[in-house]
């Protein structure tokens, strides 16, 4: 704000007067449902997730095997060569502990969260989920091998959260 | 080929959701002020332009032709013409209705632009185009500073 | 010289920032433009082209707020475009509005940055969750703050960064936002009070973050030759740049932003920045986090990897420091109605380089002067370098 401005436009009103209908507003739920295709990559991952893969998708100019996979190498600009099932494990790249909902509001049994390296995919392709089996989440270490909790096969549904979550786990 | 087709119809996998939020708008400087007139007095107010001459309604506070701020207010009556109609079969989600809707533009003597407006106390066949029409507003308890405290027009 | 005409920014105006402001979106956008405009001395038949920058329709709960948004932001009749690249928007508009005149195409440029969060219940928050991807993480649970809390622990973790360090960003913000007075959150807090606030996220907590805000910010960009007419004092757009990182934000290193060193370097470029910590008198900082204000200073490379937090610490980036950072007090003081508050750093450059930003004013006469913001799904960068 330039110190020659002596007027602040703006009308500052109470969040609570304003739910509490005691200032006129008009009130709208937008009532629309959505249902997207999963599309030709995701729908292999899907797919892969049912049967207890992680399905990646492979560049044979750049080398890099991708996870997510998608139907094109956005790098060269080509079409991937092939889909094939990476490793259900991988290293935390990074984590988070959360108090909050999807709507701002406070939980108490805090959700673990994660971006997790995948085994066998190209260096840094991660992907997010949740870990789980962790009693305190100070264990949790960066670069923690991590390795997928399946739901049973029957229960699966092909989903992401056909991945129950990561569990920390020791390579033999 | 950059594209599959999919034979297999389990490999069409499909994602349902929704967006899950509410929405409380205020009215603003110039729609709290011609709302809350409407529901108290029953009285339809524009803005008039000084410098301009243009007469907004709904009522702005300011001029989007020139930029002034708009401090005239000018009480326009609720009688107006219909200046073009509609008469809808389908509602907002494109299911049929069972009576047909008529909205229309309703112009105001003395003002440039008007309300969009439901008419009621008329068959569509009957409706046309530069008709005199009259505000007809709810009972005073059930206003609620919103549009549809007019329940729609009605030919004079 | 990149483009036909110089460009100079000749009047900057805005609104309060607050949580609830009783004004439309369009009755926002018209008070940050005239205000903007009589700034410049200009009428609105001066204006030629306008860009309107604002964010996800989600917030206002106005499909196609850009057309809304219109007559607010002066368009009536004229050549008009909405620019949307997410939190990067209140930035990009003006590099926008840059290339409307330094093309030749328009002598002047009317560039609005316009938030009205506050209709979005239970919590804007909420309309963030369509944002992501919905096979990969939305089944998830995801919310926004998860991935902002995965960057700043990733962030912390490489360069072994701690959240007291991190802490003296929201401090200094806060407390430069007293001294602006539409500010929303200006306060006098310590490190043990943002340490002791709600963990969110952790490592996110309550104090690390900007609030919601509804606001508008507004610039009048003109060619040289108008400028030349109407001021004695144009501040110069010497430098514009942007650019976006890979979708798939779990597949690149979140601890460095690359798209703002790229955004940044398009900009050193045009404007022939060599060194842009000597060279850079005063900037400002996309803060939505106060990790934020420290990974971009990095990105922005007005500190080497890793050193923001020391620079920081040692006071440098105090208002009466060697390199001010933020001295508006950003989002996380003044408030983060998102493309409004990009547009907002933009307007306090201006006024800084002007020697007009009286009780925010950096000690000497800063002569170059930077703004930028971040976007989309956290991989946007959109930078504004200004001389004057």
């Amino acid at each position: 704000m330039s110190e020659k401005i002596k007027h602040f436009p703006g009308e500052e009103l109470s969040g609570r007067d304003i739910r509490e209908g005691k200032i006129p507003c008009i009130k709208h739920r937008p009532n629309v449902k959505y249902l997207w295709s999963a599309g030709i990559a995701m729908s292999r991952f899907v797919e892969g997730m049912k049967e207890g893969k992680i399905i990646g998708s492979k560049c044979v100019k750049c080398k890099r095997i991708m996870v997510p996979p998608r139907a094109f190498c956005e790098e060269c600009f080509r079409p991937v060569d092939e889909y094939a099932p990476v490793k259900d494990t991988g290293t935390i790249n990074t984590y988070s502990v959360s108090y909050v909902a999807g709507d701002a509001s406070r939980i108490k049994e805090p959700i673990l969260v994660a971006v997790i390296d995948i085994d066998g995919a190209s260096k840094g392709m991660g992907i997010l989920h949740l870990l789980g089996e962790i009693s305190d989440w100070k264990q949790i270490k960066f670069g923690m091998k991590v390795k997928a909790v399946w739901k049973p096969s029957e229960e699966r549904e092909g989903s992401i959260t056909d991945i129950k979550y990561f569990k920390p786990f020791e390579e033999v | 080929m950059s594209t599959e087709k999919i034979k297999d119809a389990r490999r069409m996998v499909h994602w349902p959701g929704h967006m899950e939020t509410d929405y409380i708008y205020t009215l603003g400087i110039a729609g709290e002020k011609f709302f809350t007139e409407m529901k108290n007095s029953g009285r339809i107010f524009a803005a008039k332009c000084k410098r301009c001459g243009f007469i907004y309604l709904p009522p702005r506070i300011y001029c989007e032709r020139c930029f002034e701020k708009l401090t005239e207010w000018i009480n326009v009556g609720t009688k107006g013409e219909v200046f073009t109609y509609t008469v809808a079969y389908v509602d907002v989600d494109s299911s049929k209705l069972k009576e047909p809707t008529i909205y229309a533009y309703i112009k105001f003597d003395g003002a440039h632009g008007g309300l969009i407006h439901k008419l009621g106390e008329v068959k569509h066949e009957d409706v046309q185009i530069g008709m005199p029409v009259e505000a007809v507003f709810k009972p005073l308890a059930e206003r609620k500073a919103n549009i549809n405290d007019i329940k729609y027009f009605k030919p004079v | 010289m990149v483009g036909k005409k110089r460009v100079a920014v000749i009047g900057a105006g805005m609104t309060k920032f607050r949580r609830n402001l009783k004004e439309t979106g369009k009755e926002l956008s018209y008070e940050a433009s005239k205000m903007a405009l009589d700034q410049a001395g200009l009428e609105l038949s001066d204006i030629k082209s306008v860009v309107m920058g604002t964010a996800p329709d989600a917030f206002d709960g106005v499909h196609m707020k850009g057309e809304y948004l219109a007559d607010g932001a002066g368009a009536w009749e004229k050549p008009y475009s909405r620019v949307f690249v997410g939190g990067g928007t209140g930035v990009f508009a003006v590099d926008a509005g840059w290339w409307h005149v330094a093309s030749g195409k328009f002598d002047t440029c009317l560039v609005v940055g316009e938030e009205k969060m506050s209709s979005c219940y239970p919590h804007p928050a909420y309309a963030f969750t369509t944002i992501f991807d919905q096979i990969y993480s939305r089944p998830l649970g995801v919310t926004l703050i998860w991935i902002f809390a995965l960057e700043m622990h990733r962030y912390m973790h490489v360069h072994g960064i701690t959240k007291e360090e991190i802490a003296l960003v929201s401090v200094k913000n806060k407390r430069n936002a007293l001294d602006h007075p539409c500010a929303q959150l200006g306060a006098n807090i310590t490190v043990e009070d943002v340490l002791n606030s709600e963990v969110l996220c952790w490592p996110v907590q309550r104090l690390d973050i900007s609030p919601t805000s509804d606001g508008a910010a507004a610039l009048v960009l003109a060619s040289e030759d108008v400028a030349k007419k109407l001021t004695d004092d144009p501040v110069w757009i010497d430098g514009v740049g942007w650019c976006i990182d890979s979708t798939y934000w779990t597949n690149r290193d979140l601890y460095y932003p690359q798209y703002v060193q790229c955004a940044a370097q398009m900009a050193y470029k045009m404007a022939g920045i060599k060194n842009p910590p000597k060279e850079i008198d005063v900037a400002e900082v996309y803060d939505p986090f106060d990790y934020k204000e420290l990974h971009h200073m990095e990105g922005l490379m007005l500190a080497r990897k890793g050193q923001a937090a020391k620079l920081t610490a040692e006071g440098v980036t105090q208002r009466d420091g060697d390199l001010p950072i933020n001295p508006s007090g950003g989002l996380l003081g003044v408030g983060n109605p998102i493309a409004a508050a990009g547009t907002m750093k933009c307007c306090e450059i201006f006024w800084q380089l002007r020697g007009e930003a009286g009780k925010r004013q950096v000690k000497g006469d800063p002569r170059t002067g930077l703004a930028q913001a971040w976007g989309d799904l956290m991989q946007y960068g959109s930078v504004v370098v200004m001389r004057s």
